[in-house]
C-alpha cells in the first residue's frame, strides 16, 4: 500500500517535472527544430546525409557565433545592430595585418581586439552614457563600416597566408574548425550564464535593473560588458568568415544582425529582456540554418526564402506568446 | 443658501474580498463649497473618491445629485453628471500643448475634420483666464512646473462644465507659494459656484481653505464639523481617536542601557537649498519616521544610501566614517535597504526564490573557480526559507508566484543573507495581509534582539506607534522633532507631521 502510494506520488512529481520542462520556452524552440527538420527529411531526398549535416552545422556557424553574444545583450533588455559592421571591420583589419606580414596569431587578436573595443565604446554609451541601445548601435552600424571601406577603398583583401585556412575551412580533431569554435564557445557561454555570478546578474539586469541596482550590484559595469561580448563575438565570426573566404571583406555582414537577434528570439528570449537561455539561441540559429538548407535543397528560390523566413519568425514569436496567455489564465 | 445640498452620498459600502474598505459612509456636498475630507492613509478617503468619480462601484449606498438618485460606473459618466477628480498624478500628455491636452478626444474639428488649432488655443486661453493663470496655451505641458499642469488639469475640469471638483491632496507636490496660487483659484472657482471636494493631510491648509471638514477613520464616517467651530486637537482626536491595538511584539525594555551608534548622519543634504538632515541610529533599535506623503523620507534615505545624487553628508558607520557613494558600497558596509515598492525595486519576479536571495551574495558562495556552489546556495537559502517561515513550494518557485508578504520575506532573506547590520524597512507592511504583517513585526524584533538595527519608514501610523523605539517625524524634507518612550503617540506624530506644534 505504502508503496503504490510513493508510486503515485512519484508519478505525480514526474508529471509536474514534464510540465515544467515543457514550459520552457527554449524545449518549444526544440519541437520546432523538430519539427522542421522533419518537414525537410520528408521533402528532401539528402537532407539527413551527413554531408548535408555538416554543411548545416558550418553554415549555421558564423551567425550562432554572433548570436551569443546578442543572447547576452538581449538578456540585459539591450539590442546590438552593430554586429555586422564590426565583424567585417575585425575581419578586414585582421586580413591586412597578415597581408602585411604579422604572425597570424597576432593579426587574429588585433582583429579581435577591434571587435572588443567597439563593443565596449557601444557598451560605455549605453551604460554610462544613458544613451539607448538602439540608438548607439544604429549609429555604430555606420562607424566601422566607414573605417573598413576608408582602410581598404572599398577593395576586399586578397593574398592572405595558406596556413590561415585553416581557420574557415580546415578540420581539427575530425570536427571542421568551425563548427568546434562554435560548440567551445557555446560551452563557453552556458557556463558563464549558469554557473558564474556575472551570468546571474546579466539577468537581474534584464529582469529588474532597479532591484539589480538597490541589491548593491554594479549594474552599469555589466550593462556595458554584455556589448563588449557582443563585439568580441561578432569579430570572431568576422575572422571565421574571412578564413572561410580567405579575403577580407569590408562589405561583409550586412544584415548579419537581424538573423542573429531572430536566432536569440527564435530560441525563446524575451526581447524585453530577463529571460531566455544560451541553448536556445543555439537551436534559433539551427532552425534558420535547416530552412534555409532545406529551401535550397527544394529549388525555392532565394526571394521566395525570405518571405518564408519571415512567416517562420512570425509564426514561431506568435506560438510562444499564445503559451504565456495560457499560462496567466 | 440652497437647502438640498448639491451632491449626497448616503450609506456607501465597499468589500475588497475580504477587506472593509468603507462601512456606510455618509457625505454632502452643498454648493459652492470647499469641503475638506480628512483622515490617516487607508482610512477610505480615496475609495470613496473613486467611487464618487466612477472608478470604482460601491456595494451598497446610493449618489444624490440635486436630490435625485444617481448611478455612476465609470468616469466619462461621472463627468456627465459633472463630478471630476484630478489625482495626484497628472493625466496629462507630456508633448502636446496645453490647449491639446484641453481639448484631448473633444478636438474641435472643421467640417472637412481638420483640427481647428487656432480655435482651440483661443479657447484654451479664455478658460485659462477665466482662473487668472498666466499659461500659453501652445506651451508643451512638460515644460509647464507641477502647479502649472495642475492648474491646466483644473482649467481641463472646467472645459467639462464640471460641478464638483475632487482634488487629491494637490498641494503634496506643490512649494507654498504655488500652493497659495492653488488657494486663490480655488476660491475663484467657488465663486462660479463650483463645489469642492479637498483632500489633505495638512490641517493648516484646511482651516486656510475648507468651508467644512469631514473625516472617516477606518473606513467609518466619523463626522462633519464647519471649521470654524473646530481646532487641530479636535479634528486629529476624530482622526485617530482609538487604541492603538495589540498586534506588535513588546519593545526592548533597556534600550538605555546599550547606547553604541550603528548609524550617524550629519549635514545631508539632497541639493544646496535643501535643509540639513541629522540623526543617529543606536545599535538594536527601531528608528521610525513618521510623516505624511511627500514629506521626503524616502528622498532622505536614497540619498543616504547613495541611490540617488546627494549633495552632501557626512555618515559614519559602525564608528567608521563612510562615503556610501552607491548601492553596491551601502552594502559593503552592512546596510540593506527594503524599497517602498516591492515589486519594482525589491524583487525580481521572474527569478526564483533562491535567485533572489542570493543576488547580492553570489561571490560569497563561490568555488575557488568562481563559479557559484549550488550545493552551498540552497542550503543557505533553504534554512532562510524554515527561518523565515517563507510560504513556498521550493525554493525554485518563481517570486512573482508568491503572495506579498512572502515576497517581502524573500527581500528580508536576502539582506540576511548578506549580513546586513543595518537594515531600512521602507513601508515594509503596505499591501500585506494581517497575518504576514505580524509575523514580519515578529521578525523585525527578533533582528533587533540580534543587534541588528532597523530604520522604518511608515505612513501607518499605529504600525509606526507599535514598532519604533524612537521616532522621527519628518516634514517638508526636515526633521521637525524626535519622540521616544511615552511620547510616540498618534496624536503627538500627526500634529507634527500636520505642522502643528506639541
Amino acid at each position: 500500500m505504502r508503496a503504490l502510494v510513493a508510486e503515485r506520488a512519484e508519478m505525480v512529481k514526474q508529471s509536474f517535472f514534464v510540465k515544467k520542462v515543457l514550459k520552457r520556452p527554449e524545449v518549444l524552440s526544440l519541437l520546432g527544430l523538430l519539427f522542421l527538420s522533419a518537414l525537410m527529411i520528408v521533402s528532401t531526398d539528402n537532407f539527413l546525409s551527413p554531408v548535408n549535416m555538416t554543411n548545416i552545422a558550418r553554415q549555421v556557424s558564423i551567425n550562432a557565433v554572433i548570436a551569443i553574444g546578442m543572447t547576452f545583450v538581449i538578456l540585459t533588455g539591450g539590442i546590438d545592430l552593430s554586429v555586422g559592421p564590426i565583424m567585417s571591420l575585425s575581419g578586414t583589419i585582421a586580413a591586412s595585418m597578415m597581408i602585411n606580414g604579422l604572425p597570424i596569431p597576432l593579426a587574429i587578436f588585433l582583429g579581435l581586439l577591434v571587435g572588443v573595443l567597439f563593443g565596449t565604446l557601444n557598451g560605455l554609451l549605453v551604460a554610462y552614457g544613458r544613451l539607448p541601445a538602439i540608438i548607439v548601435t544604429l549609429a555604430m552600424m555606420e562607424i566601422p563600416r566607414g573605417i573598413g571601406l576608408i582602410y581598404t577603398k572599398g577593395y576586399p583583401m586578397s593574398g592572405l597566408p595558406d596556413s590561415f585556412s585553416v581557420i574557415g575551412r580546415g578540420t581539427v580533431l575530425g570536427v571542421q574548425t568551425p563548427i568546434l569554435i562554435m560548440l567551445v564557445m557555446y560551452i563557453l557561454a552556458f557556463i558563464l550564464l549558469n554557473r558564474f555570478p556575472f551570468g546571474r546578474y546579466v539577468y537581474a539586469l534584464g529582469g529588474n535593473e532597479e532591484a539589480a541596482r538597490l541589491s548593491g550590484i554594479r549594474v552599469k559595469i555589466y550593462k556595458m560588458l554584455v556589448f563588449t561580448i557582443s563585439g568580441f563575438t561578432a569579430a570572431l565570426s568576422g575572422i571565421v568568415l574571412t578564413s572561410r573566404l580567405m579575403s577580407g571583406q569590408p562589405n561583409a555582414g550586412v544584415g548579419f544582425e537581424l538573423d542573429a537577434i531572430a536566432a536569440v528570439v527564435l530560441g525563446g528570449a524575451a526581447i524585453s529582456g530577463g529571460k531566455g537561455h544560451i541553448l536556445g539561441t543555439l537551436i534559433g540559429a539551427l532552425m534558420l540554418g535547416v530552412l534555409n538548407n532545406g529551401l535550397n535543397l527544394l529549388g525555392v528560390s532565394p526571394y521566395m526564402q525570405k518571405i518564408l523566413k519571415g512567416v517562420v519568425i512570425l509564426l514561431a514569436i506568435y506560438i510562444s506568446s499564445e503559451k504565456k496567455g495560457l499560462k496567466k489564465n | 443658501m440652497v437647502d438640498t445640498p448639491l451632491l449626497e452620498l448616503k450609506g456607501i459600502s465597499k468589500r475588497f474580498g475580504g477587506v472593509k474598505a468603507l462601512t456606510e459612509v455618509n457625505l454632502s456636498i452643498k454648493e459652492g463649497e470647499v469641503h475638506a475630507l480628512l483622515g490617516e492613509n487607508g482610512a477610505g478617503k480615496s475609495t470613496l473618491m473613486k467611487i464618487l468619480s466612477g472608478g470604482y462601484s460601491c456595494d451598497s449606498g446610493t449618489i444624490l445629485i440635486n436630490g435625485k438618485e444617481v448611478k455612476i460606473d465609470s468616469p466619462v459618466q461621472a463627468q456627465k453628471m459633472g463630478v471630476g477628480i484630478i489625482y495626484q498624478e497628472f493625466s496629462l500628455v507630456p508633448h502636446m500643448t496645453v490647449a491639446e491636452n484641453l481639448f484631448l478626444a473633444r478636438e474641435k474639428t472643421s467640417k472637412g475634420g481638420f483640427l481647428k488649432i487656432r480655435e482651440m488655443n483661443r479657447l484654451a486661453s479664455e478658460y485659462l483666464e477665466r482662473l487668472h493663470v498666466k499659461i500659453d496655451p501652445t506651451e508643451q505641458v512638460n515644460n509647464l512646473s507641477i502647479a502649472e499642469k495642475q492648474f491646466v488639469e483644473i482649467a481641463k475640469a472646467l472645459t467639462l462644465e464640471i460641478r464638483v471638483l475632487i482634488l487629491d491632496e494637490p498641494s503634496a507636490t506643490l512649494t507654498p507659494v504655488e500652493v497659495e496660487q492653488l488657494f486663490k483659484l480655488m476660491k475663484d472657482l467657488k465663486k462660479e459656484g463650483v463645489s469642492m471636494i479637498f483632500i489633505s493631510h495638512h490641517l493648516d491648509e484646511i482651516f486656510d481653505i475648507a468651508d467644512r471638514v469631514s473625516v472617516l477613520r477606518d473606513g467609518n464616517y466619523i463626522g462633519t464639523k464647519k471649521v470654524d467651530e473646530t481646532d487641530h486637537n479636535d479634528l486629529v482626536h476624530m482622526m485617530v481617536g482609538r487604541s492603538v491595538s495589540q498586534e506588535y511584539p513588546p519593545k526592548t525594555t533597556d534600550t538605555s542601557s546599550i547606547r553604541d551608534y550603528a548609524l550617524r548622519v550629519k549635514g545631508l543634504k539632497r541639493d544646496s537649498h535643501s535643509q540639513e538632515v541629522n540623526f543617529d541610529l543606536y545599535k538594536g533599535e527601531i528608528l521610525g519616521i513618521a510623516g505624511l506623503v511627500g514629506a521626503g523620507r524616502t528622498e532622505m534615505i536614497r540619498a543616504l544610501l547613495g541611490v540617488d545624487h546627494t549633495f552632501h553628508k557626512e555618515v559614519e558607520v559602525f564608528g567608521k566614517s563612510q562615503k556610501l557613494k552607491s548601492p553596491t558600497e551601502s552594502l559593503s558596509c552592512g546596510i540593506g535597504l527594503l524599497p517602498e515598492d516591492r515589486k519594482s525595486q525589491g524583487v525580481i519576479l521572474p527569478f526564483s526564490v533562491e535567485h533572489n536571495t542570493t543576488l547580492c551574495t553570489l561571490k560569497k558562495i563561490c568555488n575557488p573557480l568562481g563559479t557559484i556552489n549550488n550545493l552551498k546556495s540552497r542550503t543557505l537559502v533553504e534554512k532562510l526559507v524554515k527561518d523565515l517561515n517563507i510560504k513556498t513550494p521550493d525554493i525554485w518557485q518563481s517570486v512573482g508566484n508568491l503572495s506579498g508578504g512572502n515576497q517581502q520575506k524573500v527581500v528580508i532573506a536576502k539582506w540576511l543573507n548578506s549580513d546586513s547590520r543595518i537594515i531600512i524597512f521602507d513601508e515594509p507592511t503596505r499591501g500585506i495581509d494581517v497575518v504576514a504583517k505580524s509575523e514580519i513585526y515578529k521578525l523585525m524584533r527578533e533582528l533587533t534582539a540580534k543587534g541588528i538595527s532597523i530604520i522604518m519608514i511608515s505612513s501607518e501610523l499605529p504600525e509606526i506607534v507599535g514598532m519604533s523605539d524612537r521616532v522621527l517625524v519628518m516634514r517638508n524634507d526636515s526633521i521637525v522633532d524626535e519622540l521616544s518612550g511615552e511620547k510616540i503617540t498618534p496624536h503627538n506624530i500627526m500634529t507634527l507631521a500636520a505642522g502643528g506644534k506639541i
